[in-house]
């Protein structure tokens, strides 16, 4: 355990404790609601604000913002109308956002550092002043949730109904998607834009096997969440591996066991209703 | 008798991509009616309801709910949609479920009152499903499904209840129980019910129409066999096979 004495550690704690309360939370609506693409559309987007970070010599991570939220309402404003297709836009956004950092980076003078960390997650170096970022909008995701946990469940649950009870599922659901942006920001730097797909989507697809509230459904997103980071983190120390990798490759293995786990119980639960 | 109407549609047209999907629907609703509205399957009858709701907006004529626009009446209108649960495993209890029905009663940022509490539990015992309230939705049958999304479209207090394809998922032997429980609300509501199934247009219905593209009703107990068969576009020994007698008039 002398490993907890170093900093860098146990800023990497702290850092995959946001981590796990942004992805319990707002995995749970990104799997009830189906908005996998939609999330991976806006994640991906974020390497052009990130390539924009190091071409104008702003903190990456600020220019990762400024493009997930304008991906965010772009796709929002796309999903409101019927010309275009939802899942045309978004792979277009995807895209885009990605060939905007590639040219960013390019266009930069000299070297680009700790570009891969950006891309694949390097939880083991993240900074004070970034853990304040992850810390504030970790506490605003927590906040606009629980002020509007009915309303954005009656969004997930059905959608139209919620209209006609007289909810605004309109600016409701840009505030989803903001959440999303919000999130893929606390996330990119424990385990890189390309990869915290994984980790926004598989602690919750765990959990939805066994719970039967969406509340308990976030309580128990951000618990294995927690522990899959950290497991993950260990491991990857222990047998030197990159940490955001080790962490996604645990949770898609912890995934399919969770499969096997939740069939298994079904069935009990069948044979024990079933009488004889 | 005096009556308040709940529902008016004036020449109402509605156009998808320059396809009719309504042509100059006129229906008036009054608090008292118990309507059934039979058609084929895209002969527009969901959305009827979604102009009466203000889901679709009419490419032409008037639409009025409760004396106002049906943006602003619909909080008064229970609306019960066809296949409801997209999701089976969708983590949200019968509770939570028939809460949702009184978002537009509490304030935004409020948590539910005592009072909403009250009229959800009502709302439950009028469809006798109280026993179920912690049950995940996903985890009930077809028709007692059903009978939760009609407790949420109760809990606001509706004056006018809109039931699109109500029968698909009750099982035959619940068939007769459901209506029952719609012959009780009948007494505090007005009724509207849309179906392709015309064997589902029961006894208890006090009006019957016929709805394809164009709106057959003329607030009676029978449709005639004219009507039923301009719905429909063929003749009637098609489909009127298993129609109860006394919905099909008798040819004369």
């Amino acid at each position: 355990m002398e490993i907890l004495q170093y900093a860098y550690m146990q800023r990497a704690l702290v850092a995959g404790l946001l981590v796990s309360i942004t992805c319990g939370v707002i995995g749970t609506y990104v799997v009830v609601r189906r908005m996998v693409f939609i999330s991976g559309g806006i994640s991906h987007s974020a390497f052009g604000g990130i390539g924009l970070g190091y071409l104008v010599g702003i903190d990456p991570v600020v220019g990762a913002m400024v493009f997930t939220i304008a991906s965010a309402l772009a796709i929002g404003g796309i999903s409101k109308q019927t010309r275009l297709p939802e899942d045309t836009a978004i792979g277009i956004i995807w895209a885009v956002g990605m060939a905007l950092g590639v040219v960013f980076v390019g266009l930069s003078p000299g070297f680009a550092p700790h570009l891969f960390g950006y891309l694949f997650g390097n939880i083991l170096s993240v900074s004070s002043s970034e853990l304040m970022v992850m810390g504030g909008l970790t506490l605003v995701i927590i906040l606009v949730v629980s002020l509007l946990y009915k309303e954005l469940l009656s969004l997930s649950f059905d959608e139209e109904f919620a209209r006609v009870s007289g909810v605004p599922t309109g600016w409701l659901y840009f505030v989803l998607v903001v959440l999303i942006a919000l999130s893929v920001v606390v996330l990119i730097r424990a385990v890189g834009i390309i990869l915290l797909i994984a980790l926004l989507t598989i602690p919750a697809a765990i959990s939805r096997q066994f719970v039967s509230s969406l509340s308990r459904m976030m309580l128990l997103s951000v618990v294995l969440s927690v522990v899959l980071v950290v497991l993950g983190l260990w491991l990857s120390y222990v047998l030197d591996l990159a940490s955001g990798a080790t962490i996604i490759l645990l949770s898609g293995l912890v995934f399919a066991a969770s499969v096997g786990v939740s069939r298994l119980r079904r069935e009990w639960m069948a044979r024990r209703a079933a009488p004889g | 008798m005096a009556s308040e109407e709940v529902v008016r549609l004036e020449d109402v047209w509605v156009e998808m991509d320059h396809t009719p999907i309504l042509e100059a629907v006129n229906l008036s609703v009054d608090q008292h009616d118990f309507i059934g509205i039979i058609g084929p399957n895209g002969g527009g009858k969901t959305t009827m309801f979604k102009v009466m709701l203000g889901l679709v907006r009419p490419s032409r004529g008037r639409v009025t709910v409760l004396g106002t626009t049906p943006e602003k009446g619909r909080r008064r209108v229970g609306y019960v949609p066809q296949d409801s649960l997209f999701d089976r495993d969708f983590p949200a209890s019968v509770w939570d479920v028939v809460l949702m029905g009184r978002l537009g009663r509490v304030g935004r940022l409020r948590r539910f009152s005592a009072e909403d509490k009250a009229a959800a539990w009502n709302a439950l015992e009028t469809v006798e499903m109280q026993r179920f309230k912690d049950r995940q939705i996903g985890r009930l049958s077809g028709g007692q499904q059903q009978r939760v999304f009609i407790a949420r479209a109760l809990v606001s207090d509706p004056r006018l209840l809109l039931l699109d394809e109500p029968t698909a998922s009750v099982d035959a032997p619940m068939m007769e129980e459901f209506y029952e429980l719609l012959n009780r609300l009948k007494q505090r509501m007005a009724i509207v019910l849309v179906t392709h199934d015309l064997s589902a247009v029961s006894v208890y219905v006090d009006t019957v129409g016929c709805l394809s593209r164009k709106l057959f009703y003329h607030h009676s107990k029978e449709i005639s066999r004219e009507d039923l068969e301009a719905a429909y576009q063929c003749p009637i020994e098609l489909i009127a096979h298993g129609v109860p007698h006394r919905v099909l008039r008798e040819h004369t």
